[in-house]
């Protein structure tokens, strides 16, 4: 009796250090480690990409010019290199988009988070978030053929918007980007627990003073990284730029009213006609590209930080 | 089931006491050593002066009768405890008392609630200006994500209070809720780096800051180990001179030891299967743990059920 | 109304007796703070519905069969019977594309990420880091990267594979960050049962967990191909800016899709091409929100609420 028990027993026991083969694992694990690596491999192919020709760019134009140069004429007769027209000008429609994106979205998310009744907010934001995937080619259109001629109509003075010009541009932009900045606001909002509400309510505060003084503090961090998130997006947008900000790049443009050229509206314009491959203007691409990607990379970089230093508020 | 009291000093004895009274009941059951009604120097009004006055409340979440025709006092300057088993609606009436039940869609109340004599919903009544007389502390700490300094001086800024100087009201807040020492060098940190005691008593300050009459407390110790719980409930008796506290709780033998009434609460099942909560009993603490009149309330005391 | 007086006693204030309660202070402030922030949701979604409907009604003269069944022209005397179907049926042959590269790809290193990675190596934070940076990288940048190295290094020409994989890349980030939010939603207590009856990892995964986040997957990845079709700016860097008359015919093959197309329209001159911009516009919207709302429709029926 006792001889077969244990006879038993050291057989389940050494099956147990056998263990059972299984090469699917292993399999499935290099699968999705090469998976993974896709993501990888796309980083390091943007960076070589973009490396190599902006190496030859500035082995022709010098950084000096290319960061301090008041004027970007590639195309001209009289060839300038200096960067700093793009860069207004996408400063000048991301200032617009935002002063416009940022009061609208947050005023937005405020009302949907601590005034709108469920059943409003349970229709609205699903509505939100489906106007957040509008593509961006429709506002460059609508900016261009509706926004224009109407304030081209309704403009006071004679000096009025040129045919494409950095104000609609800014206004198309803004407009794109308040259902992204109002629906990531009113998660933050929403997540703010219900007792700090509860605990403001109950020391007499009114319905503002609940907003104001306590849910948008603590739901800063979620605001915050919306708003980064907004402003990168609208320095990376390029087809309501193109479309509607106009061409002019030969010096820094800081009225509205007119048109220039933004970082990414010179890229595309310049990919829709022909450049000969190694050509300085094929380079002079991917050196503004060169720029936009560390602008943006700093920008996601700030955004990530900040969304990690705050979130520890109540956890 | 007996119960030893914790080894305290009592406001109310002049010297540290063991307290260890002999079992008053008749049948097993609390020994209600220490409770409000036995207590010597205690201030007792010669008339009952009920500063709140509960007349049949019911409140409702839609079509679904939460609680149901509970009429009750509230005695000024005492402490009244609102116990019973889950679900039986302390915490709604509780919250009816100063109007917090506003805030959940659908909630209604009907009978009535007086403050003074003048009924908490009437049409032209301001629940914000309610909110700041009947003030409420919270089962779990809530205290702002703010400093210290800020929780207890966010009540007198919103409420618009003119204050001649915020430093000395936020530490007048802070002694009276026993925090004082403890926080004195570091009014400006985070009141969320507190321990789960000193924030209570943060929530606990920062309500008086406002200057209310009443305080509700709906369950303030239950998240709290017991030494911090026996702070709190030190702090009620010294609050209780100047100031009106309703208490829910979930814990018989707080009841007993800190209040001087004692309201009792069950849940009824009707013939659709829903529970409705009601009140079964209301007497002065004493007389409850003694000598209760409903059988239900002395089934409930003596553990029996719930 | 009276307003507490000025003093720092925190004992509750005898100037403001019941009756105090009915003057209801008027608070225009709050009344014009709330249709404030109602005019602010009105406003930015009031303008934008105002603009689609005007695209709308510009276009309605051309929202017909010719869309599909009519090739586009260059020709300003043929534009009455001129359509998109080129742009139309390479944008669906994107979207086949794109799916079928990506969505393997992002769900794979999505569950890498989820089950497999150890998030304490150095390397599986900067994936998690680089893949959060991916996501907010310009996509005329991507576009860029498929001039430099897809379309040139590796040889692959203008074609429509190009096109594919420079999108697909572009909205990897997409699926890759809903798939790990819906593979994270599932409780660890499903996974243990599995694992304590005997599975191995994969097996839990496959069998357990992936079943569970399918609907966040499938949303995530219903948004990531709405996306991928409404995006102008790489593929013109990709040199798709040309007037494409036929359909693809392979995945070597030239192309165009709908917003570019759009976008070719939009840089000629005359009026009718404005229309048919505006027509095709309304095609590609009706693509996208349809896909849209197709993916809130399955998060919101399917999410499992544990």
């Amino acid at each position: 009796m006792t001889t077969s028990t244990s006879n038993a027993g050291s057989a389940a026991g050494s099956a147990l250090r056998r263990g059972r083969r299984r090469p699917v694992d292993s399999i499935v694990k290099v699968l999705l480690v090469a998976a993974a690596l896709v993501s990888v491999v796309t980083t390091v192919g943007i960076v070589i990409a973009l490396v190599q020709p902006t190496i030859e760019f500035f082995q022709q134009v010098s950084i000096v010019e290319f960061v301090t140069g008041t004027s970007w004429t590639p195309t001209f007769a009289q060839k300038a290199y200096g960067v700093l027209p793009l860069v207004g000008a996408t400063l000048v429609v991301t200032a617009i988009a935002l002063a416009i994106a940022v009061p609208l979205g947050l005023g937005s998310a405020i009302y949907l988070s601590e005034y709108a009744n469920p059943r409003t907010r349970k229709v609205l934001k699903p509505i939100i978030e489906l106007l957040a995937g509008v593509p961006t080619v429709v506002y460059g259109f609508v900016a261009l053929f509706a926004l224009n001629p109407l304030l081209q109509k309704w403009w006071p003075t004679d000096n009025g918007p040129a045919f494409q010009n950095l104000l609609i541009a800014g206004i198309a932009m803004g407009i794109m980007i308040v259902p992204t900045i109002a629906s990531i606001s009113e998660d933050s909002m929403a997540a703010v627990p219900r007792s700090l509400r509860e605990g403001a309510y109950a020391l007499a505060s009114t319905r503002m003073q609940v907003s104001t003084r306590v849910v948008v503090p603590a739901a800063i961090s979620g605001i915050v990284a919306a708003i980064v998130l907004g402003i990168s997006r609208a320095v990376g947008e390029t087809m309501i730029v193109t479309i509607a900000g106009g061409l002019t790049s030969d010096r820094i443009v800081l009225n509205p009213l007119e048109g220039a050229a933004t970082m990414t509206a010179f890229i595309a314009n310049i990919s829709s006609g022909d450049i000969p491959v190694g050509s300085l203007d094929y380079d002079s691409v991917f050196a503004v590209g060169a720029l936009l990607f560390l602008i943006t990379f700093a920008l996601n970089a700030v955004s990530i930080r900040m969304v990690r230093r705050f979130r520890e508020v109540y956890e | 089931m007996t119960y030893q009291p914790l080894h305290r000093r009592s406001p109310h004895d002049s010297e540290v006491t063991t307290v260890n009274h002999p079992d008053t009941t008749t049948r097993p059951g609390v020994n209600i050593a220490g409770t409000g009604a036995q207590r010597t120097g205690m201030r007792q009004p010669d008339v009952a002066a009920p500063v709140m006055e509960l007349s049949g409340v019911s409140v409702y979440y839609g079509e679904y009768e939460a609680v149901r025709g509970t009429s009750m006092p509230i005695q000024e300057k005492q402490i009244t405890a609102m116990i019973g088993p889950s679900g039986c609606g302390k915490s709604t009436i509780l919250r009816s008392l100063n109007r917090m039940n506003d805030l959940i869609p659908g909630a209604r109340v009907a009978g009535s609630v007086t403050y003074h004599g003048q009924d908490l919903y009437a049409k032209d009544v301001d629940p914000i200006e309610v909110r700041r007389r009947i003030g409420m502390v919270f089962q779990k700490p809530n205290p702002f994500p703010k400093s210290i300094y800020d929780n207890v001086a966010y009540g007198p800024r919103v409420t618009g209070m003119k204050v001649a100087n915020m430093d000395d009201l936020v530490e007048k807040a802070l002694r009276d809720a026993a925090l004082w020492d403890e926080v004195k060098d570091k009014l400006k940190t985070s009141g969320l780096a507190l321990s789960g005691g000193q924030q209570q008593r943060l929530c606990i300050a920062r309500t008086i800051a406002v200057r209310p009459e009443i305080i509700l407390m709906d369950e303030p110790c239950s998240a709290l180990d017991p030494i911090a719980t026996a702070k709190i409930e030190d702090l009620m008796f010294e609050l209780s001179d100047n100031y009106t506290i309703v208490i829910v709780t979930h814990n018989m033998q707080q009841a007993a030891r800190v209040s001087h009434y004692t309201a009792f609460f069950t849940a009824e099942v009707d013939e659709r299967q829903e529970r409705h909560g009601r009140l079964v009993e209301f007497s002065q603490t004493g007389k409850l743990f003694t000598n209760p009149a409903d059988k239900r309330t002395e089934d409930y005391i003596t553990g029996r059920f719930g | 109304m009276s307003a507490p007086t000025l003093t720092t006693d925190t004992r509750p204030d005898p100037s403001a007796p019941g009756s105090a309660l009915t003057q209801r202070r008027s608070r225009p402030g709050e009344v014009a703070f709330r249709l404030a922030m109602q005019a602010c949701l009105v406003i930015a979604f009031g303008v934008l519905a105002a603009l689609l409907a005007w695209v709308l009604v510009k276009g309605w003269n051309r929202l017909d069969s010719r869309l599909w069944t009519e090739m586009p022209t260059g020709l300003v005397s043929r534009l009455d019977g001129a359509g998109v179907q080129s742009a139309l049926v390479g944008t669906l042959w994107i979207i086949s594309l794109v799916a079928v590269i990506c969505l393997p790809i992002g769900i794979l290193s999505a569950i890498y990420l989820e089950e497999y990675a150890d998030n304490t190596r150095w390397y599986n934070r900067l994936l998690e880091l680089n893949i959060q940076n991916l996501a907010g990288v310009p996509s005329i940048i991507f576009g860029i990267l498929g001039l430099g190295i897809i379309a040139r290094t590796l040889g692959l020409g203008f074609t429509i594979i190009t096109a594919a994989i420079v999108l697909s890349l572009l909205v990897l980030p997409v699926v890759i960050i809903a798939s790990r939010e819906a593979i994270r939603a599932v409780p660890q207590s499903i996974r243990q049962a599995s694992y304590a009856l005997g599975a191995s990892k994969w097996q839990t995964v496959y069998r357990q967990v992936l079943p569970s986040a399918v609907p966040g997957i499938a949303t995530g990845s219903i948004l990531a191909l709405s996306r991928a079709i409404g995006e102008a700016a790489p593929l013109i860097v990709l040199g798709a800016v040309t007037f494409i008359t036929f359909n693809p015919d392979g995945l070597d093959s030239r192309y165009t899709a709908l917003p570019i197309q759009i976008y070719t329209f939009i840089t000629r001159s005359q009026a009718e091409y404005t229309e048919l911009a505006a027509g095709a516009i309304v095609l590609l919207l009706a693509i996208v929100l349809a896909m849209n709302s197709i993916a809130i429709f399955v998060r919101n029926r399917f999410e499992k609420r544990w």
